[in-house]
């Protein structure tokens, strides 16, 4: 059960309102509890050396629910084969849940059609995949693609390859100070018309919410393409593509409560038409001979091989599970939680976060003075506290700042107050074991 | 804290605190940095080898990581100065072996001698990377492998 449910407590308007258009199982939710909500992640109730376990690495990946755990073992259970073309009742069963699962994530994202839809291993697959298709498609020697200061790598290094390949120009929009991008310096940049702006919708490192409606308008204006990078922001802010008005849009499921190596595409169904494959192979085809091949359609074309289909299925529950909670309920408990953790954060003397950006979700980054990240990241893992430490796949950012590595924890729907407490006490008392060699 | 205190014993925090042979010597024969992408660790350490008596004149070291990559080549640089280029590839090599010795295992003092403040990095897998950093580089010096750069990934 998603909602702490008492006889007589539940608010009856959020009741009905919300038990529409979900019929995966789950029983109807009452208003928000995290307790009610971590009851169903498994590994929170464990112990980590000695200590309840309180994880705090969602930016890196986030747990798993119960209900997806059990539909992938469902799944692989009652209804696994491969998919489409198969002329027995179990691969068209196969076949229905692993395009309902893409039914799922296009009315997630709010697509129009599920042909926006390109199932592939995660974000990073999803970048690659548009660095190559869309290079093919029309980056030109002397062109030039722009990014961010604050992308992680992966929405750089496959750019930087594009660029390379076709001898085309990498720019980059900086960072300020604050942790927001300088958007007077993007204008900047998309005024001389390059082709491609790549930009995240978050910051893994930094928390920062980019205005990607603003960004897109103004790209837009000077009809340049673009492509957001979601891995961050599916979990944690509203996300509807046509309202963003973003061509491209990509995320990875395993940062949503769903499971590893299945990850989405979204791109306009005017420019995925447009867009050669990446991969050659079975199912991207329609006709082949030795003399030429003829591709399939979208998002077919861009699915070569046999595709992930039960993590497909897992992130469709996954995708559920989270409407199911609410995603408003779930983003103002986030909001929450990360207001306290960074007002807590800047009380303890010594500690620098970095950045104040104007919205910062979900993911926070620190320094503290004198003592290195990943010594705070083994003194709070002696206290049961999972955070990640050092660059974040984001140097670019780490430079910026000055520091060689920050400690960043990063929250979910399943977080709690207490946890944040306890973060801030184990953190003041590792620091002042390196402060004093003694606790 | 008794974990972290076997960890970071009062050694290793004082090594971190002040590190011996810090800072870029006016001379040297062999330099090689020394990175740990997973944590940004990065050393460069400068040695003087005398090639006719085979020994190591001195070994200094800067750069910046966390406390157990800097204590641990402050002391690697306090106890192979000085020793020749056999001996000191061999604490190397006992260095190596005791980190790789499951926590669960008692170490032998007589064998591993003053090494083993750093006994504690066992129970830590992903610090192991760091305590063994400048190890690595200079085991890569005295091996003559003429490497510029050298990473624990």
């Amino acid at each position: 059960m998603v909602g702490e449910v008492r006889p007589g407590t539940e608010a009856p308007n959020t009741h009905s309102e919300r038990n529409k258009g979900v019929g995966n199982g789950l029983s109807t939710p009452s208003p928000f509890s995290v307790y009610a909500i971590r009851a169903q992640f498994p590994v929170l109730h464990r112990a980590m050396h000695g200590k309840p376990l309180i994880y705090l690495d969602n930016a890196a990946s986030t747990q798993k629910p119960q209900v997806v755990i059990d539909t992938l073992v469902r799944f692989y259970s009652t209804t696994y084969s491969n998919v489409h073309r198969g002329a027995y009742a179990l691969s068209e069963e196969a076949t229905a849940r692993y395009e309902e699962a893409r039914q799922i994530v296009a009315r997630f994202l709010g697509a129009r059609s599920w042909r926006e839809i390109v199932f592939v291993r995660g974000a990073t697959e999803g970048i690659n995949l548009l660095a190559f298709s869309l290079g093919e498609y029309f980056l030109r020697e002397g062109d030039t693609v722009v990014v961010t200061e604050m992308e992680h790598h992966s929405n750089l290094v496959p750019w930087q390859m594009a660029c390379a390949r076709k001898g085309a120009h990498l720019r980059v929009v900086p960072l300020r100070e604050d942790g927001d991008l300088d958007l007077d310096q993007l204008e900047t940049l998309l005024a001389q018309k390059p082709k491609i702006l790549a930009v995240t919708h978050v910051s893994n490192s930094l928390g920062t919410v980019n205005p990607i409606r603003q960004i897109v308008e103004i790209a837009h204006a000077y009809g340049v393409v673009v492509v957001v990078d979601g891995a961050q922001a599916v979990a944690h802010v509203p996300v509807n593509v046509q309202e963003l008005d973003c061509d491209f849009y990509v995320f990875s499921g395993h940062k949503i409560y769903g499971p590893t190596g299945i990850g989405v595409v979204y791109g306009k169904e005017e420019w995925l038409d447009r867009l050669p494959p990446y991969q050659g192979g079975g199912e991207m085809i329609r006709e082949v001979t030795f003399e030429k091949t003829t591709y399939n359609d979208i998002p077919y074309r861009f699915e070569a091989g046999t595709p992930n289909i039960v993590d497909a299925v897992g992130l469709g529950a996954a995708l559920q599970f989270v409407e199911l909670t609410g995603r408003e309920q779930i983003f103002r408990h986030e909001d929450q939680l990360i207001k306290e953790l960074e007002k807590g954060l800047r009380a303890i003397q010594g500690v620098r976060v970095l950045g104040a950006p104007q919205k910062r979700v979900a993911a926070i980054s620190f320094v503290v003075e004198g003592v290195h990240a990943h010594d705070i990241g083994t003194g709070l893992d002696l206290h049961g506290i999972c955070v990640r430490t050092g660059h974040h796949c984001t140097q670019p950012v780490m430079r910026f700042y000055g520091v060689p590595a920050t400690v960043r924890p990063s929250l979910a729907m399943y977080n709690t107050r207490e946890e944040i407490e306890r973060f801030l006490a184990a953190l003041e008392e590792v620091i002042a074991f390196f402060r004093r060699g003694s606790a | 804290m008794s974990d972290l205190q076997s960890l970071y014993q009062e050694v290793i925090l004082d090594h971190s605190r002040n590190p011996r042979h810090f800072g870029k010597p006016q001379q040297w024969t062999h330099h090689i940095r020394g990175q740990n992408p997973l944590c940004g660790d990065e050393i460069d350490l400068y040695v003087t080898l005398d090639e006719e008596k085979q020994v190591i004149r001195s070994i200094h070291f800067d750069g910046q990581g966390c406390s157990i990559s800097i204590a641990s080549a402050s002391f690697m640089a306090e106890h192979l100065s000085g020793k020749s280029r056999t001996e000191a590839l061999t604490w190397i090599q006992r260095f190596f072996q005791m980190v790789k010795t499951p926590f669960t295992e008692p170490l032998n003092e007589e064998e591993y001698g003053d090494l083993i403040v750093f006994g504690g990095v066992r129970a830590f897998p992903s610090r192991v990377k760091c305590a063994t950093l400048a190890w690595h580089a200079l085991e890569s010096v005295l091996k003559g492998e003429g490497k510029e750069v050298i990473t624990t990934e």
